[in-house]
């Protein structure tokens, strides 16, 4: 099968302060993978590496086929990123966003147009198209956001704590974006604090100081750790970590 | 008298209606939730609570003391943590902790033993700028400023948002101590598992109030039989029961998925009929009682019907 993401003792060093370190797994096409761990873990510092947006001090990865130390130009054009803190330009419509993320990706005028009335379409957005996304509720910009993550096709797309804060209907509509784009062959990278969200994963991995202290599916992990639930098998491996402050 | 009291309150901000119509009574000494996702109102209602902003209309009270006549008067009395940190970046932890305790006019010896348990996690660090803290010692220590002037009432906005699971368990273990100490405590987030943690609750969708009750009783009151169906493909499962006459609702809940039916009269048996016609495998359902999470979504639905 080949692997969307592979690593191999990829580590991060500040200074003395070793923040990832050698980490090595890989993520295979098509897969929901939850990459999970407590605050101060070295999650966001690993997928930042992955994203091309910082340099590792040492070992190996390569992210849609693109080597993290020399193509990280490549790999941003061909990955999807999305995060709960910034997703669209509030004070601008709905379509000016579509136009704007469309542009930067090098997306054609005429593709443009026909991925705006796809999305506006299957997010049921037509009538509020020239609306500015701060007047759509937190839901809404959410699911937009993701849809224009997705916008250029890439081969794996990067979600940073998608759903925070959003209403449990709202979070269920939104995996079930994530399942559709999976099924559709496009690798799925995703952090997450719900740990039932971390159960829709294929496989989820655990980092506590700065390594990863489990890999698997989620049933796996808890027969492992003879647990009932994700949120047990976090509790059972975070709760001993000393950069867990 | 009950410590807080809500009458009628609402606020609107041009066109739009953030609290409506918002009617509630916290008891002295309780642990009371407010539970809502993002936008629901729940930060509009504790900026008038605390002082920060106006009701549009309805009026509040504070132990005895109106929002609105009385501010400063609730100002010393209560506790306030805000949505997001915003306590001073540039200061260290002791000095942010120092500041917050002199300007209520005392010292953090006065009420260290209020603030002991959760200090004693932060303390190796009393030396580092509070802009460079973790995400959980940020909230530690914005807990300790707000108790650090021994309040009669803590407000505390979201204080578990963003913040690991391990971290979250910790920090509510804190707040029963606290509350054993007599403190009125008013909590706000969008994790449904917390909500069964308070004594009572009020769901809060859209600027207005779903239920307000214990969670045993909001529990009690999910009006549809309820079954946690499991099969091979989860996603494809999800399709299917929703598809199926009888659902009135299915979602999906981890590996399960959790469906409440329009009548009791639909068994488990003509369900896996059902599922089995459609080549599902390695089906399993169990009749399960409902949680937090399950009415929440019930009332949203009903809300929006």
């Amino acid at each position: 099968m080949e692997a969307s993401i592979k690593t191999e003792n990829l580590t991060k060093c500040f200074g003395s302060f070793t923040a990832v370190n050698n980490i090595t797994f890989k993520v295979d096409k098509g897969e929901i993978f939850g990459f999970l761990g407590a605050n101060g873990a070295g999650k966001t510092t690993a997928m930042r590496m992955l994203c091309g947006l910082l340099h590792p001090t040492s070992g190996k990865a390569s992210v849609a086929g693109f080597d993290v130390f020399t193509q990280r130009e490549q790999i941003k054009k061909n990955i999807g990123y999305m995060s709960q803190k910034f997703s669209l330009y509030e004070d601008l419509t709905i379509k000016e966003n579509i136009n704007f993320f469309g542009t930067i990706y090098g997306l054609s005028n005429t593709k443009i147009k026909e991925k705006t009335e796809q999305l506006l379409i299957r997010l049921n957005l037509m009538e509020e198209a020239n609306s500015l996304v701060a007047s759509l509720p937190l839901g809404w910009k959410q699911k937009l956001s993701f849809s224009l993550a997705l916008i250029h096709d890439p081969k794996i797309v990067f979600l940073d704590e998608p759903t925070g804060g959003v209403d449990p209907i709202t979070r269920r509509q939104f995996w079930e974006l994530i399942y559709e784009t999976a099924d559709s062959g496009t690798t799925v990278f995703v952090t997450t604090h719900y740990m039932d969200e971390a159960e829709y994963c294929n496989r989820v991995s655990i980092m506590v100081d700065g390594k990863i202290e489990a890999i698997d599916t989620p049933d796996n992990l808890k027969k492992l750790f003879d647990a009932s639930t994700m949120d047990e098998v976090f509790y059972l491996l975070a709760r001993g970590a000393s950069t867990q402050e | 008298m009950n410590t807080i009291e809500i009458k009628k309150i609402s606020k609107v901000f041009g066109s739009k209606t953030a609290l409506n119509n918002i009617n509630m009574s916290i008891k002295q000494g309780e642990l009371f939730g407010l539970i809502g996702a993002d936008g629901a109102g729940k930060s509009t209602l504790f900026d008038i609570l605390v002082t920060l902003s106006a009701a549009t209309s309805g009026s509040a009270s504070v132990h005895g003391f109106d929002v609105e006549k009385d501010a400063k008067n609730i100002r010393r009395i209560v506790g306030y943590m805000p949505g997001r940190f915003s306590l001073y970046q540039d200061l260290t932890v002791y000095e942010n902790l120092n500041f917050f305790a002199s300007i209520f006019g005392g010292t953090i010896e006065d009420n260290y033993h209020l603030i002991k348990d959760i200090y004693e996690h932060i303390a190796p660090f009393k030396e580092r700028p509070a802009g460079k803290l973790s995400g959980g010692m940020k909230q530690k220590l914005a807990l300790c400023c707000a108790l650090v002037h021994q309040p009669k009432v803590l407000f505390l906005d979201e204080p578990t948002t963003g913040v690991d699971p391990v971290s979250r368990k910790e920090f509510w273990g804190m707040l029963k101590r606290l509350q054993e100490k007599g403190i009125t405590i008013l909590v706000s987030t969008p994790y449904m598992d917390e909500a069964v943690l308070c004594e009572r609750i009020a769901l809060i969708q859209e600027g207005e109030i779903m239920a307000i009750d214990t969670p045993v009783a909001i529990i009690k009151s999910f009006t549809h039989p309820l079954y946690s169906v499991k099969s091979k493909k989860l996603y494809q499962l999800l399709k299917d029961l929703r598809n199926f006459k009888e659902t009135y609702s299915c979602y999906a809940f981890g590996q399960t998925v959790h469906l409440a039916l329009k009548n009791q009269d639909t068994t488990a048996i003509i369900i896996q009929d059902y599922l089995h016609g459609l080549g599902h495998e390695n089906i399993e359902i169990k009749s399960i009682d409902a949680g937090i999470e399950d009415c929440f979504m019930e009332l949203m639905k009903k809300t929006a019907e």
